[in-house]
């Protein structure tokens, strides 16, 4: 996907100017609330008219005020999947899943009803009415709603606020492998940087109806540290434990990294806050921390004030956050060994 | 109960007058509605007074301006009679009568309907690819099924009642244009009349009564389709 964009709108005290170029597969747009991402997608989607300028969509002019051209929302072939599921409380399941599908030419369909219900596990919903799905399921639906509308941009405006935590990581996956499984572009809307970390290569940063900056999820998180009041949030996909009394054993690198909210089977995602690791020069002989972990540090990054230590265990990245004067105690820097202990109690489970 | 032939016509008539009135404004009705909820223009507040205007004027005054448009030396009368259609004193005036009347409550309960619409949905069905027009057919017109249930029942009721207007525009005739009210009209104000008028009273109240109830089934199974 190639978005081409340089718009501006004005509605009442909020004004909205935005000129740039995204491209990706999956692109953010990541800004607070009342940033204008909301304004910004309704304008891409042709559901609110620009005041001037030019919409430009993989060369395919979408609007152009100086050219006169501006696309109906039905011709931009944009679907949206909204915060809320914004189901058709009148049609069934499986009316909702087909209702892009039946308004798409046909030889614009290639993406069919049965794949989609297998890779969001539907078939057990199709039959139902839409009042009797929880709301997990509504979003999935919705989700496989626009899919099946095989739109060439799949537009996400935070799709997972509306839930609550435990579901929000088990929807992930399925948001993801829907864009990546059906080759859809997809711009996805979001206020909380885990999700974007998670969903999106690339992110456009507003503020305030203004470009702040394009950048990749991950520097942003780094710049982040600071502010965020559990520094930054290393993002584990962990699978196949062992247990050994209370604790789960997960495989890591040659080792094990010790966790005590785990789960039996199957991979689960933990957050781990950059806060929780303490950095030793030597090896530590005895403490209570459960996994003492032998890292190079790779990388020293600065956000202010703070330090941010990338650290390689065993082929696997950590970012452990500390104070500069111990940076400068410790002598940390690139190419040094240091041991990482973070407790077991340290990992949170999301999904 | 002692109904005579006429009173029999009366009754025909009324009904036939109130099924035309609000079959013919239900289009218009979810239209004006439409415009009124979705739709920004100017002149909103205007075309808002009009159509609650005969809401607030007495039926007589409306009865007298349609005879003043449909009447003979009228612009529309004029209009319909180069045509060879005379409106006034048939039944078709009361038609006009009674849908002028009930229009009002009409738009008012569609409308409300259409105002409990999450505008998400008809976003949601733009993006999937509906034109403007399919989502009026395939989200608004079904979600507003309810108002507009609820819009004719009223309406329907308010035609079946339909006094002042009517008499206006479409007189009194026996048999041509008297229905219900018009006939009680006729007995209150005879003294031997006082049994015939409450025949029709009481079949009046039947009317009534039937109307509110088939209303309440037909909201309660759209409620439980939806």
């Amino acid at each position: 996907m190639k978005l081409r964009i340089d718009i501006e709108k004005q509605q009442g005290d909020f004004s909205l100017k935005v000129k740039t170029e995204l491209s990706g597969e999956r692109v953010g747009i990541f800004g607070a609330s009342g940033s204008g991402k909301s304004t910004l997608i309704h304008l891409i989607s042709g559901l609110t008219k620009p005041d001037a300028g030019k919409i430009y969509l993989d060369d395919d002019c979408l609007f152009d005020s100086q050219k006169g051209i501006d696309l109906s929302p039905e011709k931009r072939r944009i679907a949206i999947v909204f915060q809320q599921a914004t189901l058709f409380p009148h049609l069934s399941v499986k009316s909702n899943l087909l209702y892009g599908y039946k308004r798409c030419k046909p030889s614009e369909r290639r993406i069919g009803l049965d794949a989609v219900m297998k890779a969001l596990n539907l078939e057990h919903l199709i039959e139902r009415g839409v009042g009797k799905l929880s709301g997990g399921e509504k979003q999935r639906v919705a989700l496989g709603r626009a899919v099946l509308a095989n739109p060439r941009l799949l537009v996400m405006d935070e799709p997972l606020s509306a839930l609550d935590d435990s579901l929000r990581y088990q929807i992930i996956p399925y948001l993801r492998s829907v864009s990546e499984e059906f080759g859809i572009p997809c711009l996805f809307i979001s206020h909380s940087l885990t999700e974007m970390r998670l969903m999106t290569e690339q992110v456009m940063v507003i503020k305030q109806g203004r470009l702040d900056q394009i950048t990749t999820p991950n520097k942003l998180a780094r710049a982040n540290m600071a502010l965020s009041p559990h520094g930054y949030l290393n993002l584990l996909r962990l699978s196949n434990p062992t247990m050994q009394g209370w604790l789960h054993h997960y495989p890591w690198g040659n080792g094990a990294l010790i966790i005590s909210d785990g789960r039996k089977e199957g991979t689960s995602l933990f957050e781990l806050s950059s806060r929780d690791i303490i950095l030793f020069k030597n090896h530590p002989e005895a403490i209570s921390a459960r996994n003492l972990l032998e890292c190079e540090v790779m990388e020293l990054f600065e956000a202010q004030g703070r330090t941010g230590v990338v650290l390689n265990s065993d082929g696997k990245t950590l970012v452990a956050e500390i104070v500069r004067s111990a940076a400068e105690e410790l002598g940390i820097t690139p190419g040094t060994t240091v041991f990482a202990a973070i407790k077991a109690s340290a990992f949170r489970r999301l999904g | 109960m002692n109904l005579t032939p006429d009173d029999l016509t009366a009754i025909a008539l009324s009904m036939k007058i109130a099924v035309t009135a609000t079959v013919i404004s239900l289009p218009f009705g979810f239209a004006t509605a439409w415009l009124m909820v979705f739709k920004p223009f100017r002149g909103k507040v205007l075309l808002e007074v009009l159509v609650n205007l005969p809401l607030t004027l007495p039926p007589v005054v409306i009865g007298y301006f349609l005879l003043l448009m449909l009447g003979r030396n009228g612009w529309i009368g004029q209009a319909l009679a180069s045509v060879g259609i005379e409106l006034v004193f048939t039944w078709k005036a009361a038609v006009i009568a009674s849908a002028t009347v009930g229009f009002p409550l009409l738009v008012r309960s569609i409308r409300l309907g259409m105002e409990s619409i999450d505008r998400q949905l008809l976003e949601a069905s733009r993006s999937l690819g509906a034109p403007w027009y399919d989502t009026l057919a395939t989200v608004i017109l079904p979600l507003s099924l309810r108002g507009m249930v609820a819009g004719s029942s009223l309406m329907f009721a308010r035609s079946l009642g339909e006094f002042g207007a009517t008499i206006i525009v479409a007189g009194n005739i026996p048999g041509l244009t008297q229905t219900i009210p018009l006939a009680i009209y006729d007995y209150a104000s005879s003294p031997a009349g006082t049994s015939m008028a409450l025949s029709l009273c009481l079949v009046s109240v039947a009317l009534s009564v039937s109307v509110l109830f088939v209303h309440e089934v037909l909201a309660k199974k759209l409620e439980h389709g939806g």
